[in-house]
């Protein structure tokens, strides 16, 4: 079901949201602008805030009252680039990348680098049928030589795509996973009334191994606790076989290669959706992680589940999500958050 | 009341705690071609009570005759094989670990990892497999041979068995559902319903029931049997492979099927070993179409039954065979459907009361 | 009191437990550790922790004994016409699966097998050789309407071999891996029943170990060891595996060597080994064990680990096969070098 829905019917605010935040550039390492965006939004909604050594942005919102537990949620705010390894004599940059990146979805890309400087993927000659390696890659900046340009060892940049409403869906790229720091930051404004101590945690690094939220959950110490963050879909021509599809609800994540959801997280999870009567998916994930696994692992261990926004095309510069899952994602959120949590 | 819950109920009647135990007991023995003792103890237990005559021939076919009290008999042998598709103990490699070979068509995919039994002791044993921590990613898109494979029988297990030892898989028969899940169905649903059919064979025939051995390595016993018994019409009664699986590409259709569980027995027209005997397929399709019957054509294939080597013998017989639709066959397990196996014996009683010589004059047309 | 080892592992190896789904397996072994422990507990991760105290002066020192409960399996991905899709839970070589009972854990436990699809059913290639997991089916032997009830995605699947004596000594069953461990633990708490022993001993019987060593890395947490024991299944020699990392069936446990083990610790128990005259090989273990040791190694400041190896045939299939000498070689080794631990056995380790 993907009928383009009338604007009248979205929630503008949360568009400009998004749009805000997946525009705004973030490679992992380097999330200094994204995590100022996202504190801008936040923090006259919160209890207490704070940036911890890693860079990851801790917001509270409530106290623990009876029956409440600390309750971690987290969102990381990083985003898949390209790190600088040489500069060659006629300027053209050759890199490596930071977290996932398929040279498939580089060939022609536009980067930004964190110091403005702009350009274009370039690849070098191929045999016949063979596909591109990083290595064969590199970035133009329109320079004409190494002294003319730029960039250098070491400089960061992130693919550059506007943001595209398709009215249903919407795309860009970084909606992994900027789109559930969205849903996280509209999630904490529209918390009216919790039990519990919640850490909304704007974690840093996971692209590159689950590294701020490993911190950040150390540091929190939570009862619970959540990652939101994108999910794979089964639904487009020949891809992978998977239950999960846009526009059927956020997924609630069993397992992914990284991890196994906690059932009782899972069933928390399950009853809050049918009890707010929302539309619901359960996700078996076979590659990818997220920041659950780190929460799980922290001090002795923390029950620890994953909520997933569905999303086509993930790591490429359009990943495409519905409108109407994300919605759904911030009501279920904002359900989870509000009773008494009865992990059985 | 609805057509189905009267067809639930005959198969109350039908297809009960003695009938499913007596088919758990014959599914459970172990009777590897060449070796059909097991199955034939059995055989000669429940059908000497029946029968005016029963003997076993130089094969090893049990040959039990019943016979019918009316005018006009019409001379009918069906047959059932007794043997399964298994293994035979071809090496001793020591410590209780036995190389062996396949007797009949087994997928060599579908052994490894199974545990077995071996021997008339019903010795336990397993096909094991390399740790898949000590393979290589190559390793494991390759097939494992035959050859690379040994059923263990622990570490002082040399001494349980010897070479020339047949063995089984060691899946026990269950009940799941509307389903029944066993190894060898292919073919004690057919020993079984013969049994039942001598048990209430109507007086207009006689009833030369063939349990026959040998059909898994070129159907050599039935060849014998309907020798000896020379008769006017000839029904292999057995199991057909049911491919009634989803296609990978859900775009497509499946038209390979063979057969489908749950569209009752498969009346066969042609398979690689025999062209049924139109005026039969008439006959128990009017018998299926008169009684309410469901039944299927088995989409004509290679494959064969024991009618290929009945229909060929002496001036030759008019033959054709009836299967029970079975997933999975020659794999450890088998799964059937009950009312399939129900209607299949349904059918076959209401045909033979049916059955009398003027079927077999040719028709006006 | 003793146990009988062969019904109480017999026992666990009849009970479900995929990692992160332990419910029924933990509670088998609470009750079969029970009699021997002051204090129960779970960690909040699902590992079983079990305090049998010993009788020396407060504050004890504390061993930790490390054996994973949780099963290999399968999780459904999907349901097509009635037949369920799956994937792993923990490593499986799909070659093992075609016509491999199992059971399907849904709104009730449904008896099932995994089925090959015949080749013209698949893609071109993927029907000849090698069926890929993406490619096999679970069969009920239930409509599909039924199975549209009483399945949902994420349900688990556990092999369903019933396990198998083998001759006098030997036991061949899927989850053998690493339930025998449990069953050496169990068998150690049982010696030290009747034994005087100064140390604290907190037996665990951890979570996930097939995924990512999940439980070992939080129990220490808990229980702050000074040293921990890990217990767990090695290879064994059989037809096609007999290279350096196989070991003889039914002629002792291994006793793991390398970066993951305390040298000293190492030295201290094969001391034990040998004047009780407990049969043990050396284990090379080059790098990372893949084992509870791995990870309780490096948990907060660090915490020397030991790794007893019980020989396994057939890893990770529904046939792995030991012998019980083995396990219960295990049990007495652990139960004999724990009560011999003086309380300054730590400040007796000595790097040279």
């Amino acid at each position: 079901m993907t009928k383009t829905q009338p604007n009248n019917t979205r929630d503008e605010a949360l568009l400009a949201l998004i749009r805000k935040l997946v525009e705004t550039p973030g490679p992992s390492g380097q999330e200094g602008l994204i995590r100022a965006a996202v504190l801008e939004e936040i923090k006259a909604h919160v209890d207490e805030v704070r940036t911890d050594a890693l860079g990851n942005l801790i917001a509270r919102v409530g106290t623990k009252q009876a029956g409440g537990l600390r309750v971690m949620v987290s969102a990381h705010i990083d985003e898949i680039g390209l790190m600088v390894t040489h500069v060659d004599a006629n300027g053209f940059a050759r890199f490596i990348a930071i977290g996932g990146v398929s040279p498939l979805s580089c060939i022609g890309g536009r980067v930004l680098f964190m110091n403005g400087a702009r350009g274009v993927i370039g690849c070098e000659r191929l045999e016949p049928n063979s596909a591109p390696t990083l290595e064969k890659l590199f970035i133009d900046t329109g320079a004409l030589s190494r002294e003319d340009c730029p960039v250098s060892v070491g400089d960061v940049c992130g693919f550059e795509r506007p943001f595209l409403d398709l009215g249903a869906h919407l795309v860009a790229k970084s909606m992994d996973d900027r789109v559930s720091a969205a849903v996280a930051i509209q999630a904490l404004r529209a918390l009216k009334k919790t039990p519990h101590e919640v850490y909304f945690v704007f974690s840093v690094q996971e692209e590159v191994g689950l590294r701020g939220a490993t911190t950040a959950a150390y540091g929190v110490n939570p009862d619970v606790g959540l990652a939101v963050d994108v999910t794979r879909t089964g639904d487009t021509p020949r891809t992978v076989k998977m239950e999960v599809a846009l526009d059927k609800g956020p997924a609630i994540k069993v397992r992914d290669s990284s991890f196994i959801a906690d059932p009782r997280v899972v069933n928390w999870m399950v009853a809050a959706a049918k009890a707010a009567k929302l539309p619901y998916q359960l996700e078996v994930l076979e590659a990818g992680g997220t920041d659950g696994r780190a929460i799980q692992l922290a001090h002795a261990g923390v029950p620890a589940g994953c909520l997933s926004i569905p999303c086509r095309y993930i790591h490429s510069p359009s990943e495409m999500v519905s409108y109407a899952d994300v919605e759904n994602a911030v009501k279920l959120l904002v359900q989870l958050l509000s009773e008494e949590i009865k992990l059985d | 009341m609805s057509p189905t819950k009267q067809i639930t109920q005959s198969s109350r009647k039908r297809i009960g705690k003695r009938q499913t135990e007596l088919l758990a007991e014959l599914c459970n023995a172990l009777s590897v071609s060449g070796d059909e003792q097991e199955v034939r103890e059995i055989v000669l237990r429940e059908v000497k009570p029946l029968c005016q005559q029963v003997e076993v021939d130089a094969m090893g076919n049990v040959l039990a005759t019943r016979i019918g009290s009316g005018q006009d008999k019409v001379q009918v042998m069906i047959a059932a094989h007794m043997d399964e598709v298994g293994f035979m103990l071809t090496q001793d490699d020591g410590d209780g670990i036995y190389g062996f070979s396949i007797v009949g068509g087994i997928d060599e995919r579908q052994l490894v990892g199974k545990p077995v039994i071996v021997g008339r002791e019903h010795v336990p044993g397993v096909i094991g497999a390399k740790a898949i921590h000590l393979t290589t990613p190559e390793e494991r898109k390759t097939a494992l041979k035959l050859e690379q494979l040994r059923i263990d029988l622990g570490p002082d297990g040399s001494g349980l068995a010897r070479v020339g030892d047949r063995a089984g898989f060691a899946t026990r028969f269950s009940e799941i559902g509307p389903s029944i899940r066993a190894k060898a169905l292919d073919d004690r649903l057919g020993v079984f319903n013969l049994i039942e059919l001598l048990r209430s064979a109507p007086e207009n025939i006689d009833l030369l029931a063939a349990f026959t051995v040998q059909e898994e390595v070129g159907l050599r016993g039935a060849r014998v049997a309907a020798y000896h018994f020379n008769p006017q019409i000839g029904i292999a009664v057995d199991s057909t492979p049911a491919n009634d699986l989803p296609l990978y590409d859900e775009d497509s259709e499946n038209t390979r099927y063979n057969t489908r569980l749950d569209h009752g027995p498969a009346i066969y027209l042609m398979d690689g070993a025999t062209i049924a005997d139109r005026r039969l397929a008439e006959w128990l399709m009017k018998t299926a179409e008169g009684e309410g019957i469901p039944y299927q054509i088995r989409q004509p294939n290679p494959g064969g039954t024991d009618a290929g080597a009945i229909h060929k013998t002496r001036a030759g017989v008019p033959s054709i065979s009836v299967s029970v639709p079975q997933r999975y066959c020659h794999t450890a397990a088998g799964l059937i459907r009950k009312s399939d196996w129900e209607d299949t014996l349904r059918l076959l009683s209401a045909a033979l009361s049916r059955l009398n010589s003027k079927i077999l004059t040719p028709s006006e047309a | 009191m003793t146990i009988d080892l062969l019904p109480h592992l017999k026992q666990m190896l009849s009970a479900p437990g995929l990692s992160g789904y332990e419910d029924p397996i933990r509670d088998i072994i609470r009750t079969a550790w029970q009699p021997f422990c002051e204090e129960i507990s779970v960690s909040r991760v699902g590992s079983l922790h079990a305090l049998k105290r010993g009788d020396g002066p407060e504050p004890r020192p504390r061993v930790m004994l490390s054996a994973h409960m949780d099963a290999i399996g399968l999780m459904v991905t999907g349901i097509t016409e009635g037949f369920l899709r799956i994937t792993q839970v923990g490593g499986i070589d799909a070659r093992i699966l075609p016509g491999q009972m199992v059971i399907v854990h849904g709104q009730r436990d449904l008896p099932a097998m995994v089925v090959m699809p015949p080749a013209h059913l698949l893609p071109p290639e993927a029907g000849s050789g090698v069926v890929a997991l993406q490619y096999l089916l679970i069969e009920t032997g239930l409509r599909a309407d039924e199975v549209e009830k009483l399945v949902r995605v994420g349900d688990v699947v556990s092999f369903a071999q019933e396990p198998l004596e083998l001759g006098s000594s030997a036991l061949a069953g899927h989850t053998l891996d690493n339930r025998v461990s449990v069953a050496a633990v169990t068998h150690c708490l049982d010696i030290l029943s009747r034994r005087k022993h100064a140390w604290d001993v907190w037996a665990v019987a951890s979570s996930q170990e097939e995924i990512g060593v999940t439980g070992a890395f939080t129990s220490p947490v808990d229980i702050q060891p000074d040293f921990a024991i890990a217990i767990d299944v090695t290879f064994a020699k059989s037809a096609g595996s007999s290279d350096w990392r196989t070991f003889p069936l039914g002629e002792g446990v291994t006793l793991a060597w390398g970066p993951n083990i305390h040298p000293a610790l190492y030295t201290a128990i094969t001391k034990t080994a040998d004047e009780l005259d407990i049969p043990y090989t050396r284990e090379p273990a080059p790098s990372m064990t893949g084992t509870d040791a791995y990870a309780i190694q490096v948990v907060q400041s660090g915490i020397p680990c030991l790794l007893i190896g019980i020989p396994l045939r057939y890893m990770h299939t529904p046939v792995e096969t030991v012998s019980l000498k083995d396990v219960r070689r295990a049990g007495r080794l652990m139960a004999e070098f724990i009560s011999a631990l003086p309380l300054d056995f730590m400040q007796t380790l000595e790097w040279k």
